[in-house]
């Protein structure tokens, strides 16, 4: 298998802080890829280099072989790469449905003379789009809510539909930072299922995540990061029996 | 059935057309016609300018700029080089439309308390230089602009002209006139709100990251609404002129650009039913108290203010919220 995201050499400096320090790591297509590491090890700042919204101070990142340093976000969301945030990004002022529908926005075809005349062409990809969206919201387990307002909705359902949204742009590869921050154990088997679907389906998931729980289940491939440095490297079983981890972050 | 009927995306639209064609019947004198077609085209504008406030999320303070630059621009063509006003009036949006994207394409990646400096030194440019360039624009004393010639018809408030046997004064014939251009306006702004497009514009809103990381090209999007209101502004910018007759800088001034804000936020950001009734509001409470004019800058200010204290939705969502939930308890009562 061919690395799917190539991390190399990766650094970001803000000011004199490095968050992130000659980071390199890779994630292969079809895996379930969890990033852990103690609070403030630069987890959310390596996602953000990733997704484009950060730049690196230096080191390169691939996706697909093709290196994606300053390119902007919805770029990246072209060539397949999606993802949700640890604190939560919904469109208060849109409806749960059309939180998702926004999701599929590469998708549709329309274009702004079909728009402004509302053409046949325009109602019926607007009608595909709803229907996938739909269909999507119960795959996450979202179905109750679809003309819900997203403002009225409970946390754990607007992770679940951040979620959705992420899945709608029919991605590759989707990036989860702590989607199951906040949710009861209860909530956070149903995400544990819904991430190992997601899988099957053959999206590459890489994962943020404090619950270990669910990391040492659902995990292919767990990187270890502290102080913005890779401390360890490996299957589940490799990263609980590593000394270095056990010192740093599981608690010995 | 009368809910699926008041769910209809059109029913807004719907309703519309019908105050506009009944409004007349309550309507005297000439005056009471120039002042609902003066509500008309300032309605027509907000519900453009709503389209980058209510619905981008994107504040604009220099809108007059773009409604003075449409008005100037059909003044000083037709009236010093002889063209034609209709095509005139199409090539001066054309042309709003493009500064709108050149001035556009830099600011609009400010936000905020930055972004409404940027477009208030942009509507204070246009001010000024229409005021300084007095060999074309007749600086502060304003010039005049001939009536709206269509296919031969010169449309005046002075003149009577006869309809299908009918005798219609040339007031009125403004005021259907502008009426089409409101029903039209609103409902393109429609077709673009319930759209891919629109959702995007409203998501640049509600969270610019989650738009971004969907693939919305958020810098183009609001460059396109940036651009979409400028030409409605210059549009009716243009039809003004023409219906008055006469202008002056006055029109693309600050105090505008801040009215049309007003008529925004009090007829309720989001809500293009709304920002008409502000339209009308605004339009009209001057001429009713028309006595306490040296404190109309105040009063705009209050009503800003109150509004956005009590009802940061504007007044007619909220209206339509206390009315729903009126009708819900009622139903609540009974069952």
């Amino acid at each position: 298998m061919s690395a799917l995201i190539e991390v190399k050499g990766l650094d970001k400096a803000f000011g004199g802080v490095h968050a992130i320090e000659g980071l390199s790591f890779s994630v292969e297509a079809g895996q379930i890829y969890s990033v852990i590491g103690p609070n403030g090890a630069g987890k959310t700042t390596l996602f953000n280099l990733i997704t484009g919204l950060y730049t690196p101070t230096a080191g390169e990142i691939k996706l697909n072989g093709e290196n994606i340093v300053n390119i902007p976000p919805n770029k990246l969301a072209e060539r397949g790469m999606c993802r949700t945030f640890q604190q939560m990004q919904i469109c208060m002022n849109m409806t749960a449905l059309e939180n998702v529908m926004l999701g599929r926005h590469l998708q549709l075809k329309s274009n702004f003379l079909t728009t402004l005349l509302r053409l046949p062409s325009l109602l019926k990809d607007e009608a595909d789009c709803r229907d996938h969206a739909i269909e999507l919201m119960k795959f996450v387990g979202c179905g109750d809510y679809i003309e819900t307002e997203a403002s009225a909705m409970s946390y754990g359902a607007l992770k679940r539909l951040e979620i959705a949204r992420a899945l709608a742009a029919e991605p590759k590869v989707v990036l989860l930072d702590e989607p199951a921050a906040g949710l009861n154990s209860v909530e956070t088997a149903e995400l544990e299922e819904l991430l190992k679907k997601i899988a099957a389906q053959g999206i590459t998931v890489v994962l943020v995540e404090h619950d270990m729980k669910m990391v040492m289940g659902i995990s292919d491939h767990i990187l270890v990061i502290n102080y913005g440095r890779k401390l360890a490297e490996g299957t589940p079983e490799e990263i609980r029996n590593n000394p270095d981890v056990i010192a740093a972050y599981l608690g010995g | 059935m009368l809910k699926s009927l008041t769910q209809h995306r059109l029913s807004g639209l719907a309703l519309l057309a019908i105050i506009i064609l009944l409004v007349p019947a309550f309507l005297n004198n000439p005056f009471q016609y120039d002042m609902a077609t003066l509500v008309l085209i300032y309605a027509t504008t907000v519900v453009g300018l709503n389209l980058l406030v209510g619905y981008a999320g994107q504040i604009s303070l220099g809108h007059a700029g773009f409604f003075g630059m449409g008005a100037y621009f059909s003044a000083v063509m037709t009236s010093r080089f002889d063209w034609s006003p209709v095509p005139t009036l199409i090539l001066g949006a054309a042309l709003v439309g493009l500064v709108a994207y050149i001035v556009g394409r830099p600011i609009l990646r400010l936000k905020g308390y930055y972004l409404g400096m940027a477009t208030l030194a942009m509507g204070f440019i246009i001010y000024i230089t229409l005021n300084n360039e007095g060999w074309l624009t007749g600086g502060p004393d304003g010039m005049p602009v001939p009536g709206l010639s269509i296919f031969g018809w010169e449309l005046s408030t002075f003149n009577t002209y006869s309809f299908l046997g009918m005798e219609i004064s040339g007031s009125l014939a403004w005021y259907w006139l502008m009426g089409v251009m409101l029903i039209l306006g609103v409902w393109i702004a429609q077709n673009l709100i319930d759209s891919p497009i629109g959702r995007a514009l409203r998501s640049v809103h509600g969270s610019e990251v989650a738009a971004s990381v969907v693939g919305v090209d958020t810098p183009k999007f609001k460059n396109l609404v940036f651009v979409v209101s400028a030409i409605y502004a210059s549009l009716m910018g243009s039809l003004y002129a023409h219906f008055q007759g006469f202008i002056t800088p006055e029109s693309a001034g600050f105090m505008e650009s801040i009215i049309f804000v007003t008529m925004v936020v009090l007829g309720g950001m989001g809500s293009t039913l709304g920002v008409i009734f502000g339209a009308a509001l605004l339009t009209l409470l001057p001429q009713l108290l028309a006595d306490f004019h040296d404190y109309e800058m105040m009063m705009f200010g209050l009503i800003l203010m109150l509004t956005m204290i009590f009802m940061p939705k504007g007044l007619l969502p909220t209206t339509q919220a206390f009315i729903r939930k009126k009708l819900h308890k009622k139903a609540e009562d009974k069952a």
